[in-house]
Parts: C-alpha cells; sequence; structure tokens
C-alpha cells in the first residue's frame, strides 16, 4: 500500500530511473577505467592547470563527461574571470 | 555453402545465452537452413539439455580437436528438424583443451557444410569467451534489464570491439513489459541507451521457457508462444530480414488486469 501511495503522490522516483542513472554512472568508470575519485583529481589538476595561465572563476567551472553512443567526451566548461584592467599610459 | 558463425555471449552468466542459442538454432533450422551449434562451455555443458539431446552423446568437442572422432561423429543430429546438429562440449576437461586457432579451424571445416554455425559462449571474458568469439562473423550479446547484466554486456561489448569482431548486437532477454510500465524495469530504450549498439530481439519473459527446457524442447519449435514467437523474429533478422518488432503490451483481459491491481495495489 506505501509504495502505491508513494507512486501517486509522486514521492518515490521510480526504480528504473535509478537504476539507469546508477548505470549512467558506471559505465563511464568501467569505460575509462578512471574511478570517481581519480575523476575528482583529474578536474582539479586541470583547473589547477589553467589558472596558473588565465584567472577563471572557480566557482562556475562544470566538467562533466558526455556519451555520444558509445564515444565519450570530457567537456569542460570554464568561464574565466575578466583580467584586471591594465592601466596603460 | 559459406556459414555465418553466429557467437552468442553476455558476460554474466543466467541471462539466458543457452536458451537463446538453442532456440537460434531450431528457429534457422525450422526456416529450412542447415544448422550446427556448438557448445562453447567446457566443463559446464548445457547446450544438449536445452536441447534435449543429452541422451545421445558420444564424442564432444575436444574429442574432435584432439583427434580422438572425425567431426561428423561428434555431431549429434536433432531428429526433430531435418538439419539441426550439436556438437557438445566436453564435461570432464576445462577450457584449456580447446584454442582460439582450434575454434576458427573446426568452424572452417564447417563452413563449406552449413548455413548457420552457432556459438554457445561460456559466461565470464576468460578463455572460453576468447575461444568463442575467435571464428565469430557476428557476435550476439544477450542481456537482462538488470542492472548487474547490463553492466556485464558494456564490458563484453568493449571486448568484443578491441578484438575486432563487433560491433556487437544485442537481444534483451526476460523483459517483463508490466514492471516497464509501472517504471520498475529499465526499458529497451533504457537499455539501448546505454548501450549504444542495434537491438535485434526482445524476449518477454515467458513461463513457457521454463516448461520447455524442463522437457528439452525448445520454445521456437512450436511458434504459438510469446517467447517463441520472438525467437522465430531473430532468426528472420539474423538472415537480414526487416521484420517489426513485436508490440509487447499486455494482451490480458480485464479480469487479469483487475486481479492484478488489487494485488499491488495499484
Amino acid at each position: 500500500m506505501a509504495g502505491w501511495l508513494e507512486r501517486l503522490f509522486g514521492t518515490k522516483a521510480q526504480s528504473a530511473d535509478q537504476a539507469k542513472d546508477r548505470l549512467k554512472l558506471v559505465l563511464i568508470n568501467d569505460r575509462t577505467d578512471l574511478t570517481p575519485a581519480q575523476m575528482e583529481d583529474l578536474k582539479n589538476e586541470l583547473i589547477a592547470v589553467i589558472a596558473r595561465y588565465i584567472t577563471i572563476d572557480t566557482a562556475g567551472v562544470n566538467i562533466t563527461m558526455a556519451q555520444e553512443g558509445r564515444e565519450h567526451r570530457l567537456l569542460a566548461d570554464i568561464p574565466l574571470r575578466p583580467a584586471a584592467r591594465r592601466r596603460s599610459s | 555453402m559459406a556459414a555465418t558463425v553466429v557467437t552468442v555471449t553476455s558476460g554474466k552468466g543466467g541471462v539466458g545465452k543457452t536458451t537463446t542459442t538453442a532456440n537460434l538454432a531450431v528457429a534457422l533450422a525450422l526456416g529450412g537452413k542447415k544448422v550446427v551449434c556448438i557448445d562453447g562451455d567446457i566443463g559446464l555443458r548445457n547446450l544438449d539439455v536445452v536441447l534435449g539431446l543429452e541422451n545421445r552423446i558420444v564424442y564432444d568437442l575436444v574429442d574432435i580437436v584432439e583427434g580422438r572422432c572425425r567431426l561428423r561423429q561428434a555431431m549429434i543430429r536433432d531428429k526433430r528438424l531435418p538439419e539441426l546438429y550439436l556438437i557438445p562440449a566436453a564435461q570432464t576437461r576445462d577450457k584449456s583443451a580447446v584454442s582460439p586457432s582450434d575454434m576458427v579451424r573446426l568452424c572452417d571445416d564447417l563452413r563449406a557444410e552449413f548455413d548457420w554455425v552457432l556459438i554457445d559462449s561460456p559466461a565470464g571474458i576468460e578463455r572460453g569467451f576468447r575461444n568463442s568469439i575467435a571464428p565469430a562473423d557476428v557476435v550476439v550479446v544477450v542481456t537482462n534489464p538488470e542492472v548487474s547484466a547490463v553492466r556485464d554486456a558494456d564490458r563484453i561489448i568493449g571486448l568484443i570491439e578491441a578484438e575486432e569482431k563487433g560491433p556487437a548486437r544485442l537481444i534483451l532477454n526476460r523483459l517483463n513489459p508490466a514492471l516497464v510500465k509501472r517504471g520498475d524495469m529499465l526499458s529497451a530504450d533504457d537499455i539501448l541507451d546505454l548501450l549504444a549498439i542495434e537491438l535485434i530481439g526482445i524476449v518477454p519473459e515467458d513461463e513457457n521457457v521454463v516448461i520447455s527446457t524442463n522437457r528439452g524442447t525448445p520454445v521456437a519449435l512450436d511458434g504459438k508462444t510469446r517467447a517463441g514467437e520472438a525467437y522465430l523474429n531473430i532468426a528472420r533478422r539474423l538472415g537480414g530480414e526487416k521484420v517489426p518488432f513485436m508490440n509487447l503490451e499486455d494482451k490480458q483481459g480485464l479480469f487479469q488486469k483487475l486481479a492484478r491491481m488489487m494485488r499491488s495495489g495499484g
């Protein structure tokens, strides 16, 4: 009965959706041979390297893995912070 | 004749590789083709019992490879169909008794005489799997709508690609349309999104599969069941025909629907 009520009021995610979301992440890890922790390290190092050259808005950085068919690509969206205006005169 | 060699594999065990191999073999033979199926699961043979031919084994795959018998002597003819044969696996040996090149040689010998050679791969990603895909022209991956089976299917699809045997084709086995409708089972679309390979068939969950396996008469022999019909369709698709996917929506009557609603409370 509880399951029925939860479904009626939409309080519980459908288990098939949960399965799909979990699989998406697992398959990325399996296919790239990267653990979630390594992926986190990769992101942090990537940000650090870029930040050495240009000022970036670290809070707005978004690095994700996108899937197209059986291919994956790493997408990095890195907002730049306007460089402090140089005084030229 | 120049047979097409089809290997049925899955990664995970228990998803229905052997049932699929047996039924596709029967379905292709019903279509008038010459078919031989090979049990690639050395040490854990099962294709013989699923086909109902277990009492007629004299020689097996390892006997052929090690030269104790001629190829012909190890081929068991299924009397229910004009041209269906089985080469059983050895039961008391292990996978190392056969090499991938043995399998390639064996299949090359069979190609001239048959239209189809089907190989039932063991579960796993080791020697038995490599033996089974070595001679393949087409690799069919069987999975169930469950996280563990889909994950293993993905792994095996990657290995098939790495061996340059891809792209593999997918059979989704034991789909329960009522559970999918309720949102409690991965749908065919969900699985295709994740695995991104071509779907060649969906076999609905059907108690007739259990019954027919008990009897050793594959469901495809009598195409009147849902699963049997699905296998007949897959066999035609393997042959290159364009066959629409069957409608898996419930064909239940109002009474059964009501009864189910009462049970599940929704």
